[in-house]
Order: C-alpha cells, then structure tokens, then sequence
C-alpha cells in the first residue's frame, strides 16, 4: 500500500486558472479515511471550484490529486464511480416520488434489481424515510428533502461523500439530526467532505481547513487549529468577558492598556490581552466606569477567532509583498 | 469497461416518468398541433372566389346583363351592390367594401351592335396582390373570350391553338392538400424541438443536472435517454396528424406512408438535435422558449410552406436551404401528393442527417464546455 492509497483524498498543489484569474492557488491536503472533513471558507473562496476538481469536472491547471486512491486526472469516471455527491439545493427531482429518486440513482450506478431493492430497504432504514416512500419530492419538508438526497449520494455506498452546504436553509432539528447521521456513517468508515459556513458545523468536524481567496490559510484538527501560535501569540491570552451592557463595557475594555482586540459574542465580550494584565486589574478599569461585569474567566480561542485572526493575518502579508514592488 | 452509453437506461426510465407525471404538458403539446391542423385545414383556402364587386351598370340592356352574369360565373366575383354613379362605384372600393368595381357605360349596347369596340371600366383595389392579379386574369379572360366568340361565330373558323392545362397532383386546387403536409414539418417541430429544450433546461434550473455529471453517466447517455422518448413521442405525433389529413380532410396519399415514416426520422433527429442546441445556450425555460421560436419561424416562411421557395429573393432562397424543415416539406408534399419514392427523396434526407448530424456535434461540444466551467 502506498501512502495515497491510505487517504481518502489527497492534493497536491493544486492550480485552476480562469483565463488570468486563479480561482484556486497551490491547495494541498489530504483528508484520511473516516474524517469528517470540514472545507470552510467565504463565497468565491474557492470551496466549489476545488470539488469540482476533485470530483473530475474541472481539469487541473496543474497540480495533481488522488481520490480513494484514484487519480482525478487519469480516470474521472472512476473517482464518480466511488464517490457521492450531494450538493446544495439537493437536485433532486421534484416530481418523481422517494422510490422513483432513489431507484434512478441506483440504476445510474448500475446496481443490480435486488441489490437496488437491498440499498433501498436500508437506506430507508438509516434515514427513516419509510412513510415517505410514495410521496412526490416536491412534497417534502427541506430536511427530508436533504436526507432524500443523501440516501441517493450513498445508494452505492461510496467510502467517500462529498456534501456541499448540506445544513443551508434547513431547520435546527434536521440540522442536528443531519450532524448524528454523519457521525454515525463516519463511524462505519465513511468519509465526508463537508463545506459549511457555520462555525458550530465546523468545530464538530474532525478536520478543517479554510480556504481565502484560492489559498488554504488553515489545516489541522479543530484542537491543533485552536493552539497555532499565529493565534495564541507568545505572552496574550484570551478571555470572556461577561456583563450585562456588553457594548458598554466593549467600548472601555479596549480602552484599557494590555487589551489587544476585543469582540462582542453574543452576551459577552472575547478579548485578547497581555499576560501582564491582571484579570482583577482589567476588572478594576471596567467597574471604574460603573460597568457591572458578572464574570471574567480566560478562554480557548473558537474556530472563528481562529479564521478571523489567520485571515487578518494572510490580509496584512499580502498587502506588505504586493507593495514592496512599487516602494523598490 | 468505459460504456459510452451508460446511464442511458435509467435517464430513459426517468424521463418517462416525467412525461407520464406531467401530462397536461404532453397534451397540450400534442392536441395543439391539432387545433392548428384544424383552423388551417378548414379556415384557409388560398384559392381566391367570390370577390366582393360593385357594378355600375349605366347600359342595363341585355348584352350588359350577358356580361354581368359570365362575370359571376366564373365564380370569382361576387355582385355586392349595384351603383347608379361613378362616386359611389369609387366609394364602395374605397371603404374596403369592394375589391372590384365594374362599370358598364350607357353605349355598350350600341357599339356592340354596330361592330364596334365596346369598352368596360374594371378598377381593381390593389391592396391584396393576389386578389388583384386574380381579378386582371379572370376579366381579361372573359373579354376575350367574348371577342373571339363574336369575330368567330360570324367567319365559322375554329381556335388557332387550343391551350389544354392540366393540373397533375391536386386537380381540384383544394388548399388542405397543399397546406397539411407542409404544416407536418413545422408541427413536428413544436413536440420535438421545445419538449427537449425543455426538458434539459428544466433540469438545469434544478441543479440536477450539474448532480448528474457527477455521476458515471456518459454524456451520450444522457442525451440518448432524454432524447428517445421524445422521439417516441413525435413519432406518435405524426401518426396522429397523418391520420387526421387522410381521414379528416380527405387528402389522399399517393406514396408510401411506411416511406414517409422513415424518411421522417431523419428530421425529427434534427428537431431534437437543434433542441439539445437551444438547451445548451439557453439558461432558464422562458430563455429557452423564445430561442425555440427563432426556429419556427424560418421553418414557416423560408421552408416553402407558405411562399414557394423558387421566388424569394436570392438571399432568402439560399437561406432555405439551411432551413430543415425545407428538406421536409418536400419529403411530405412528395410522397403524399405526388406519390415520390425514395430514388426522388433520398437526397432530402441525406441532407437531413447530415444536418443532424452537424448540430449534435456541435450541441454536444457546448454542452459539455458549458456545463463543466460553469
């Protein structure tokens, strides 16, 4: 076994050109079997364009990539032949009922009769999509819609699923509900790749990465990606601050020496500040100015402080290297 | 191991379900045809009868009565209303009354008596060519005719030369004979053309199709399979307006049908090819109808189903020859009226496939391009 076999996905530095746009700027990552893969990134990042790529559609500028061991640029139609694909508005056909869905797909992939008739019995098992059955697609509520489509992506039981913005526009229930099927399936040794936009969707991922503008700026564990010392820079910790006038208190806590940023996260303040500063100190300034501040407890950093500050960090260095050549 | 065709027979077995689901598109799409069938069949006739007329008689004996009545004879006038002054002939014409004015002046009788040349005024509205060219022929014809029996009559010789036409194909000049089988090509087009454009534009709107080519299915077979029913469909559809024209409006069928059948597949591969085309440009249904009707509309007025091909201008006439439905309309009008078997059709449908042909290639390459960099 080499060691592409043994990633689900693996890309190296991989290149798409629009004519003189670069939608997708040198991207390597692997992604092992059985993670949860969590591809984030905002609109026009790139996100869409690297599964297209990934899924054969797209020809590599250059660069190359295997999936499930196969290379993208040899033999696409053997990448499709082992993966699903679900993507965002769910494409699924409105006036064909659930059987008629899932039986199409299934005869795309060729499944035999009974093996088709087998995949539907436990796919309706799986999803719960039994008193359904004979209901047209159009009549299905957004999360039945989106378990709909994700039993026709894994009708063939691919070992690698491709999600694209499952969760958008669905309600709370189906959204958690949707996150248990995953960890489940993934529990059987099926891998999915996952594109999101909410945070919460993201620290639940085994793996993330974020994409700005064509480049990958993060890759690692959600944990590792919390404890990168571009985040955590030498002497600083972050902090929550809780008090009841949130913006109030904001605007003196960043008036106070040794705090570096602050923000507002729902009822309460996240902070980054100097090790030197006493949290009984910083305590001290914010009720000097009549703030009542319930609590102040330090903080590991979210995944969103991490994608804001490494995306604050990828503007800064990109700005000084595309004015050093008008300077020199 | 790579199957060209995959995928084939199960976007076929989804596309029949739609159809079967969404069977009020299926027939209106197919009753319409026979709606038009309907009004042209039975509302048009281009034979030109019974003009409206209006008759200043200043004479009113008997030789300009005579002349009156071989007028109405002829059965291309029709006396609407006599006048008794030269305004109100004006007039009647005019007011869109009358196509026809005819005065008669008050010494017809008299001149035709005495040997002489008697003169009628005939005014003809101009505003409808065809009408007016009709209404030239017919008086000019019934003057001399009238001319040649009196110098005759009175020396006993016969005609010098004895036109005798005679109108092979369509004897009577009856217009459903002449209109149906044209109207076949461009009907045709109608179920074979917009129900693909539709149908894979629709699934482009839907998202769906971007999920298919994500699938191992074969481009060749997702056209085949969204195609063959279609086929199937205009197949059925020309049997139903062929069986209309022979037994509704009695237009007899001198050729083959089982050779009209086949030679029809070649076109109806065209529609669908052109079909593909339009979905491959067109972005949402609305887009895509109104680039289907940029093909009807060549189909109707350069195809020589309405205005002979032969006396357009040269431009237009080169034109046709790029048009399908040129081909078709002479496969049809050959076979149904004029009984043509394949040694006179087979170059029409040659030109057909090959067109076809053209146009799938070219569908194919912008479908493909289209939809993967998008």
């Amino acid at each position: 076994m080499t060691a592409s076999d043994q990633s689900a996905i693996s890309a190296k530095n991989l290149v798409r050109r629009f004519g003189t746009f670069t939608a997708v700027n040198d991207v390597s990552f692997r992604v092992e079997k059985g993670e949860i893969f969590g591809f984030l990134g905002p609109n026009g990042s790139g996100k869409t364009t690297v599964i297209k790529m990934l899924t054969g559609l797209l020809p590599l500028t250059s660069g190359t990539a295997t999936v499930q061991g196969i290379d993208v640029h040899d033999d696409p139609e053997g990448v499709r032949e082992n993966i699903g694909y679900m993507s965002q508005n769910f494409s699924l056909y409105t006036d064909l009922t659930v059987t008629e869905n899932l039986t199409f797909y299934g005869r795309i992939y060729g499944l035999s009769p009974e093996r088709l008739r087998q995949r539907l019995d436990e796919i309706v098992q799986l999803n719960g999509l039994g008193p359904y059955l004979n209901r047209l697609a159009a009549q299905l509520s957004g999360g039945w819609k989106q378990r709909l489509a994700l039993g026709c992506a894994m009708l063939h039981e691919p070992k690698l699923i491709f999600l694209d913005e499952p969760t958008a526009g669905i309600d709370p229930v189906a959204r958690r509900q949707l996150w248990d099927l995953l960890f489940e399936l993934s529990a059987h040794g099926i891998t999915f790749f996952v594109t999101t936009h909410y945070m919460d969707e993201a620290e639940r991922c085994s793996h993330v990465a974020y994409i700005y503008f064509g480049k990958v700026i993060a890759d690692g564990t959600p944990d590792a990606l919390r404890e990168l010392p571009e985040v955590n820079p030498p002497g600083t910790y972050r902090v929550e601050i809780s008090a009841p006038h949130v913006t109030s208190a904001l605007r003196v806590a960043r008036t106070v020496p040794g705090v570096r940023s602050a923000t507002i996260f729902g009822q309460s303040i996240h902070a980054q500040i100097d090790d030197h500063l006493d949290l009984d100190h910083l305590r001290a300034q914010l009720t000097h100015h009549n703030l009542v501040v319930a609590e102040i407890r330090p903080l590991a950093p979210s995944l969103e402080d991490v994608f804001v500050e490494l995306t604050y960090r990828h503007q800064t260095a990109q700005e000084t290297t595309t004015q050093e050549p008008a300077r020199a | 191991m790579l199957n060209p065709f995959r995928g084939f027979g199960a976007v076929f077995y989804k596309e029949t379900l739609h159809v079967r689901r969404d069977f009020a598109t299926l027939f209106f799409s197919l009753i319409i045809p026979i709606l038009q069938m309907f009004l042209l069949g039975f509302g048009i006739d281009t034979n030109i009868r019974q003009i409206n007329t209006v008759v200043y008689n200043a004479d009113g004996r008997r030789e300009s009565r005579d002349l009156l009545d071989r007028l109405r004879n002829s059965d291309t006038f029709h006396i609407y209303r006599y006048v008794n002054n030269d305004k109100d002939l004006n007039d009647a014409i005019i007011s869109g009354k009358c196509r026809v004015g005819i005065k008669i002046p008050v010494d017809y009788s008299d001149k035709l008596l005495h040997q002489m040349s008697a003169q009628v005024l005939v005014l003809i509205d101009g505003s409808d060519s065809s009408v007016a060219g009709q209404a030239i022929n017919v008086t000019t014809a019934i003057g001399l005719d009238e001319s040649l029996r009196r110098v005759l009559s009175s020396s006993d010789a016969a005609f010098a030369v004895d036109m005798r036409p005679k109108i092979l194909f369509n004897p009577d000049s009856r217009s459903p004979n002449f209109f149906l089988p044209g109207l076949t090509a461009v009907l045709l087009l109608n179920v074979t053309t917009f129900l693909t454009a539709f149908s894979i534009v629709r699934e482009k709107e839907r998202g769906t199709l971007e999920q298919l080519f994500v699938t191992p299915v074969r481009p060749m077979g997702l056209l085949l399979g969204k195609l063959l029913p279609y086929l199937v469909i205009g197949f059925f559809e020309l049997s139903m307006i062929v069986i209309a024209m022979r037994f509704i409006f009695s237009v007899p069928i001198h050729g083959s049908v089982i050779l009209l059948a086949f030679l029809s597949l070649p076109y109806i591969f065209v529609s669908l090819s052109l079909g593909i085309l339009i979905s491959s440009k067109a972005t949402s249904q609305a887009h895509a109808m109104q680039l289907a009707f940029l093909t009807i509309l060549p189909s109707i007025f350069f195809s020589g189903y309405i205005f002979p091909r032969e006396t357009m201008p040269k431009f237009f006439y080169i034109i046709s020859y790029f048009v399908p439905a040129s081909y078709f309309i002479n496969i049809t009008r050959g076979i149904i009226l004029r009984g043509a078997g394949w040694t006179h059709l087979w170059t029409d449908a040659l030109a057909l496939f090959l067109m076809g042909s053209l146009l799938l290639v070219i569908a194919a390459r912008r479908f493909h391009d289209k939809v993967i960099t998008t």
